[in-house]
């Protein structure tokens, strides 16, 4: 602990560098996914390509992902830039599955009803398919959320500082607790980002709980 | 001359294919500790998720620990052992950081692979007298198949990428050339290893996709209408 205290400034900004480099990917994969895995459910011609895409995307280990970017896209190896795109490859990859089945969980005859009580196609998607996909579609943020916040630490091995530089840096000096305090925040960045979306699902989809709620009555 | 055609020279470059650090002995020690790490795991994580998905007991903890290892990091955790257990235990340690790592997506498999399993058919496979390890050999062990590699695909892609990483604890592997070759600026280097690097990861998987799909028990592909007709068509 005497470590911890003694080290709280570094601490805190490479807390605040981790949380801002993980939640660009987060952001980015939702907005980027959701569109994605709605196009692979509407589609059935597209679900096959869509998925075998990301599926692959998804199995290119992280050291190599870090090293092919910069050589596809011409830019540095050791820029930050470079750590966001890849983790956005992993979080639209493990997204757009997500997202395709929550589309796909959606019993038809909700939206069948919705076209005969009058909406439009696009009026129909924001107002009852979107919200009535939300809950699924949480769970899988919350999946991308924390294996971003993990995967960031690998970034420190291009030169990107996050909470991985206590685990070099702690290597190299043979220090136990700093790598251990680097372990430790990238668990407490990733419960505090799963807090908050549980949060914000709270927020913006009450139903889910109500139904959550009505499910527990039912089988108790 | 781009980036990617310097990795293209560096990677059909004959000095690399001979001697003590060429890709060929870096590939079979990456094999090599991905294949310790995933036995290893095997052994410890079938027979505990087929424990739990059998008695039923414990599935919380499976969802508890399968979601809390997500957000453990890896390259971290290698570390932390590393010098807990004293830099001359390095491949204990690394290998022990890989099993932990390979662990919850393999008990998720046998878990989930039991679990999905109709309560019929267990019942009906008590009814007629089986006793509990028939059961779990003869009904749950087959059925579960599909699942339990599903979750060894899991755990063999996690495993493969964190081998990458071992060469920082100075065990070698592909990922070797990676974390040397980046101070040096050695691009041709780097991204020509990750090159052969995405290669293994994509063969592995694919390897263990179609072992996925032969894991498939006769019975129960024999009794889909589609894949009947399918042959009839064919």
């Amino acid at each position: 602990m005497d470590w911890f205290f003694d080290n709280i400034g570094l601490v805190l900004s490479l807390s605040l560098d981790h949380i801002r480099l993980s939640a660009i990917p987060i952001v980015v994969s939702f907005f980027v996914a959701v569109p994605l895995g709605w196009v692979a459910h509407r589609y059935a011609w597209s679900k096959p390509l869509v998925l075998t895409t990301v599926g692959l995307l998804y199995t290119i280990p992280s050291l190599a992902l870090f090293m092919l970017i910069p050589a596809l896209l011409g830019i540095s190896v050791l820029s930050e830039i470079n750590v966001v795109i890849a983790l956005s490859v992993y979080a639209v990859a493990i997204m757009v599955r997500t997202a395709a089945d929550a589309f796909a969980s959606i019993d038809p005859a909700f939206l069948r009803s919705a076209t005969a009580l009058g909406y439009s196609e696009s009026g129909r998607h924001y107002a009852v398919e979107l919200p009535l996909a939300g809950p699924v579609l949480l769970a899988g943020i919350r999946v991308v959320s924390v294996s971003t916040v993990s995967l960031v630490t690998v970034g420190v091995l291009v030169g990107v500082p996050s909470l991985g530089f206590f685990f070099t840096d702690g290597f190299q000096r043979r220090i136990i607790p700093e790598v251990m305090t680097g372990v430790v925040m990238t668990l407490v960045i990733a419960l505090l980002f799963d807090l908050l979306l549980v949060l914000a699902g709270r927020l913006i989809l009450p139903w889910a709980r109500i139904a959550e709620r009505e499910h527990k009555q039912a089988i108790s | 001359m781009s980036l990617l055609a310097q990795a293209w020279q560096w990677l059909i470059d004959a000095q690399q294919y001979s001697g003590d650090g060429s890709i060929p002995i870096r590939l079979l020690e990456h094999l090599c500790f991905t294949f310790a790490a995933l036995g290893l795991a095997t052994l410890i994580a079938i027979p505990l998720g087929y424990f739990i998905g059998h008695t039923g007991r414990g599935a919380l903890w499976v969802v508890g620990i399968t979601g809390a290892a997500r957000a453990l990091p890896s390259f971290g955790l290698m570390l932390l052992l590393v010098l807990v257990l004293g830099v001359s235990a390095r491949l204990w340690a690394a290998i022990l950081a890989l099993v932990i790592l390979a662990i919850p997506p393999l008990i998720a498999g046998a878990y989930a692979g039991i679990q999905q399993i109709p309560r019929a058919t267990i019942d009906a496979a008590r009814a007629q007298g089986m006793t509990e390890w028939q059961i779990l050999f003869h009904v749950e062990v087959p059925l579960s198949m599909p699942l339990v590699f599903g979750g060894l695909r899991g755990a063999t892609l996690q495993v493969v990428a964190t081998v990458t990483l071992v060469a920082y604890v100075g065990l070698g592997g592909l990922g070797y050339e990676i974390i040397q070759g980046i101070p040096l600026r050695r691009f041709d280097q780097t991204i020509g290893t990750a090159i052969v690097i995405v290669a293994l990861a994509l063969v592995l998987d694919a390897l263990l996709a179609f072992a996925t799909k032969l894991s498939v028990p006769k019975g129960v592909s024999a009794g889909r209408l589609a894949d009947v007709r399918a042959k009839d068509a064919g």
